[in-house]
């Protein structure tokens, strides 16, 4: 963000006589909201190209009327939002989307929060001069999420375009309504782009679009968030209360590490049952968006009666005799500390495998490029234009960074490059210029050297690695057919003179032709054509100047990892290419950071959340209750290397961690106490939790919490090695891999979460496999069932790791892709 | 006494008789005759002779001035607001709330909480409703918010009870179903004004 606030690419314009700062080839409504002007606007979504569907954004730019959405700044631009010829434009936009739109505001469940009534009361709509047959337009539940009200819709498109721009499903578009035509006469009588808003708006309606009834997504209700009148709701909020009984509270979604700030909104549970419960999660849709964990996985809370001091006294004992704490990053900062300070004063090892393979692989990375976290954020990576993915099932492991890398191709034109073994169909949906290598499993170092051989400065790239990468290419000869224009001369006598005349045609002649062509090793052995990969690359890179790449959890669980650490800071050092990584699950980094952690549990083990001898657990099925995470105040560290405040929502009765750090080895009064001992050294500030802010400013910036330094450290001298052949698998290989809405225990404790523990397999391959199967990694062996998911292409089957008490992360060990047999059961 | 005659007890309309009091003596001796004239002058029996007078009129001549409290009850301003009902409607004799919650959220005392869920026919349904007449104050905000006069202030007044608190249903307060030919519009506070259509403007309908 930093970079855009200085005073080279600022713009000065003029809204209605008063001068503004904006950036340049900003749409003229976002500098206009960025410097709290306001512009009527109903379709335009911050994030996402504009559609162009409301028409009430007209504005006079220079003399001439443009639409906000969709005007860019000029220095110098003079800019008057209302004349009386825009007002006429605006209040009939608003009467005709007042036309045939149901009375029912008393039982909507947009309760006032309605742009349409807003904006019909802005424009001081008090009349109604336009008419039209209403048509019967049905109410659908779209899945087992989405409930679609056509009759409320306003088609404002504000769904489709972030179903397309943002999430990348593409799920629902505008189809026909089959409504009747205008009466011509409106044409003369009515402002022009009201009549044409109308004209449009007749003939749409919004459905699934794969033609069916259902839509075939990831489930985010994104669309529900967008919708600016009631049309789209979640099926279970549907009639349930009313926004303004619901108290906002705001937080850090706790399912995923990228942190996403959400709204828990809470109420009483009914006319006699007068504990809270969360009724639904909302978002500032136009600055983040949400996955269907995230928005649907909010009732995981852990009910308990009071305080249980039997298994109180129990778990000090416990924790005494403790050797190992075994815990997983579902934690927050201020936990993660205290069980660093039990470490440090009672000397009980800490495992987490999630956060320690993330934690060496951080290390491992810091050591060669000098700085203790990778360099971008994912909001910058949306800002680039080409984005690279290598280690991560975009799909599964992350809902931001999917939509981070379908951004990049709706809205700067971006190209992809896409590596993973794992087939996907929906990767290639994104955009036009798109490669995915679906490569064999291990061959992740290859694909690093590929993206070093493309982009890489070859000044720059030690000799080593530059004659490694030249070792990969052939070029052989090969004989190309090549139309080639030959002149051709011919004696022609004119009839009318009789003279003689020469005329000269060109005549196309195939020719056969010897032409070199180098081969790049690197693409063959990733499974492409190198040729077409070649000319196909030359397309991607036309007017593209900023350079990202995601990496994903693949890499940390790699028998490599460290050579792949050190590769990627050679790539961040020889190319333009940025790194930003997905920590594997929701406060991985955070943990990475505090806690010293240990490889191997031995001895006397107390689980937090996970197996062991005695189980802390905010699951309700422990020794001793433990808060949820929408029951605890704290910190998260999210992805975007930022650490964002989360407070509790619902109330908590039994005992917390903090309580048992009090009894043990002394502690502060609150857990938020913590917030300030975060340590320094790792990059974190001494903030006091009640000071952190948790919101967006206007024009977009995040004012959340605060960002972590990225601390310059000492570096080492490296050296890369060159790909390991014998990390290749080949055969029946299982990935530890989740279905898009689950990522642990919390999510799948929510009752709008429906997918289930499994083995998720492509539809051929769910098909061979049968219904249900046994999984042997050879020491153990898990049955489980199958289940199909047709996104997934390829044999390779993934193995949902959300279920702690399956210990998925024991049976597949250090890597994420496991050599198996599977039996049909 | 019906509610015309009620509305109608205009005093000024009637006939007024001015007593003739006399003069007052200013002599001593005048002042004493008439303390001797009062005193001996039978007046004591005229005025038991007139509460005889009216006790047989009202007891066998049916000209009673009083209201027999509680068999008997006078009439109240349809503004006048007490223990809420529940209308119906007319025609189909569905309960007419809608579930909208305003009520609910104007009550400054907090009295009143309601369910409502979305029920098989895509409708919204209030599945619980209750006011805490313990703690109503009967304002009635939740009559005048009421966008379809479904809640409105009844004319039973006697709330005394043996609770501190009582709470009353949706079901307690709705028109009996088989007495909804009995059931009076609603004239009080929040209803339509007599002149409401002349203040709306109509819309057109292409239908």
């Amino acid at each position: 963000m930093s970079e855009v606030k200085t005073v080279e690419n600022m713009v000065t314009i003029t809204i209605d006589g008063k001068t503004y700062h904006a950036k340049e080839g900003e749409y003229i409504l976002n500098a206009a909201r960025a410097n709290d002007v306001f512009i009527p606007a109903i379709c335009y979504l911050t994030r996402c190209s504009p559609t162009l569907a409301c028409r009430l954004c007209l504005v006079e730019a220079d003399g001439k009327q443009v639409y906000a959405c969709n005007a860019k700044v000029k220095e110098g631009m003079e800019i008057t939002v209302d004349t009386p010829n825009i007002l006429a434009e605006r209040r009939a936009i608003m009467e005709v989307y007042d036309v045939n739109h149901p009375l029912q505001c008393g039982v909507c469940d947009k309760s006032g929060e309605c742009e349409l009534q807003n904006y019909t009361l802005e424009l001081a709509v008090d009349s109604q001069t336009y008419a039209i047959p209403d048509t019967k337009r049905e109410v659908k539940n779209w899945s087992s999420v989405l409930h679609y009200d056509a009759g409320l819709c306003i088609v404002c498109e504000r769904c489709t375009t972030v179903c397309k721009d943002m999430i990348g499903d593409a799920a629902i578009s505008t189809t026909k309504r089959g409504g009747e035509s205008l009466d011509k006469a409106y044409k003369e009588t009515m402002p022009k782009d009201a009549y044409a808003m109308w004209n449009k708006l007749q003939k749409s309606i919004i459905a699934p679009s794969n033609g069916t009834d259902f839509t075939d997504c990831s489930d985010c209700g994104e669309c529900t968030a967008v919708c600016p009148v009631g049309a789209l709701t979640g099926r279970d909020f549907v009639y349930t209360s009313n926004a303004w009984e619901l108290e906002r509270v705001p937080a850090t979604c706790a399912h995923c590490s990228s942190g996403c700030q959400i709204y828990y909104e809470k109420k009483h549970t009914s006319v006699s049952d007068r504990s809270e419960k969360i009724y639904r999660v909302t978002n500032e849709w136009n600055y983040v968006s949400l996955c269907g964990a995230g928005r649907y996985g909010y009732d995981f809370e852990n009910r308990v009666e009071g305080k249980d001091e039997a298994a109180f006294n129990a778990a000090v004992e416990a924790l005494k005799k403790a050797e190992t704490i075994r815990f997983n990053s579902v934690i927050t900062n201020e936990e993660a500390l205290m069980l660093q300070t039990l470490k440090e004063k009672l000397g009980v090892k800490l495992v987490n495998p999630d956060a320690r393979a993330f934690q060496k692989f951080l290390a491992s990375y810091s050591k060669a490029a000098g700085q203790s976290l990778y360099s971008y954020d994912f909001k910058q990576v949306m800002a680039t234009d080409f984005v690279i993915s290598v280690g991560a099932a975009l799909r599964n492991d992350n809902p931001n960074a999917r939509y981070a890398f379908n951004n990049v191709q709706k809205m700067n034109k971006g190209a992809g490059l896409y590596f993973h073994p794992v087939g996907d169909n929906l990767v290639p949906t994104f955009g036009k210029n798109i490669e995915v290598f679906t490569h064999k499993v291990g061959l992740e170092e290859a694909a690093l050297y590929l993206v070093l051989d493309l982009f890489a400065d070859k000044e720059k790239l030690p000799e080593d690695v530059k004659s490694y990468l030249e070792s990969f290419k052939t070029t052989t000869t090969k004989t190309v057919k090549e139309k080639v224009m030959k002149d051709v001369t011919e004696t022609v006598i004119d009839e009318e003179t009789g003279e003689e005349k020469e005329v000269t045609k060109k005549v196309p002649e195939m020719v056969e032709k010897e032409v070199t062509v180098e081969k790049n090793g690197l693409v063959e052995l990733l499974g492409k054509e190198s040729d077409a990969f070649d000319a196909e690359f030359e397309k991607m890179m036309k007017k593209k100047e900023r350079f990202s790449m995601i990496v994903g959890e693949d890499l940390y669980f790699h028998n490599r990892a460290e050579n792949i650490a050190k590769l990627i800071a050679l790539i961040e050092q020889t190319t333009p290419v940025r790194v930003a990584m997905i920590p594997p699950k929701t406060n991985s980094l955070g943990v990475a950071l505090i806690c010293d952690l240990d490889d191997e549990v031995t001895g006397y083990t107390v689980g937090y959340n996970e197996n062991g001898d005695f189980r802390l657990s905010a699951l309700g099925d422990g020794d001793l209750d433990m808060p949820a995470m929408n029951q605890q105040e704290g910190t998260l560290t999210n992805m975007h290397k930022r650490v964002t405040p989360t407070n509790a929502a619902l109330e908590y009765k039994g005992y917390e961690l903090n309580d048992l750090m009090k009894v043990l080895v002394g502690a502060p009064e609150l857990t938020v106490d913590w917030t300030r001992s975060l340590p320094v050294e790792k990059g974190f500030q001494s903030a006091v939790f009640d000071d952190l802010p948790n919101g967006y400013f206007n024009d977009g910036t995040e004012n959340r919490g605060y960002a972590l330094n990225n601390i310059a450290c000492d570096t080492e001298a490296f050296s890369v090695e060159p790909i390991d052949e014998k990390s290749l698998l080949e055969g029946e290989i299982v990935y530890r891999c989740n279905p898009q809405r689950q990522f642990n225990d919390f999510s799948n404790k929510a009752h709008e979460i429906f997918e289930a523990f499994g083995l998720y397999a492509s539809p051929a391959k769910a098909e061979a496999l049968g219904e249900r199967v046994e999984i042997d990694f050879g020491d153990r062996s898990i049955v489980v069932d199958v289940i199909e998911d047709d996104r997934m292409e390829g044999d390779i089957t993934s193995l949902a790791d959300f279920k702690s008490e399956e210990d998925v992360y024991g049976l597949f060990g250090k890597s994420r892709y496991r050599k198996v047999t599977i039996r049909k059961v | 006494m019906g509610l015309e005659q009620f509305k109608n007890r205009n005093v000024g309309q009637q006939k007024y008789v001015k007593l003739e009091l006399g003069q007052t003596p200013e002599t001593p001796m005048g002042k004493f005759s008439q303390v001797l004239r009062r005193t001996f002058k039978p007046e004591l029996i005229i005025g038991l002779w007139v509460t005889m007078r009216e006790m047989i009129n009202a007891l066998f001549k049916g000209q009673m001035h009083t209201v027999k409290y509680p068999f008997e009850k006078l009439p109240i301003s349809p503004r006048y607001r007490a223990i809420h009902e529940m209308l119906r409607l007319l025609e189909s004799g569905h309960y007419r709330c809608i579930g909208c919650g305003l009520c609910e959220k104007i009550c400054i005392s907090n009295c009143i909480t309601m369910d409502t869920r979305y029920d098989e026919n895509q409708r919204k349904e209030v599945s619980e409703y209750t006011i805490n007449f313990g703690r109503c104050i009967f304002c009635g905000y939740c009559a005048e918010v009421c966008p379809e006069l479904a809640i409105v202030h009844g004319p039973r007044y006697e709330n005394a009870s043996e609770q501190r608190a009582s709470f009353s249903l949706f079901e307690d307060m709705l028109t009996p179903i088989d007495k909804l030919n009995l059931q009076q519009e609603y004239d009080g506070f929040g209803a339509v004004s007599p002149n409401a259509d002349e203040n709306i403007k109509k819309t057109p309908l292409a239908y």
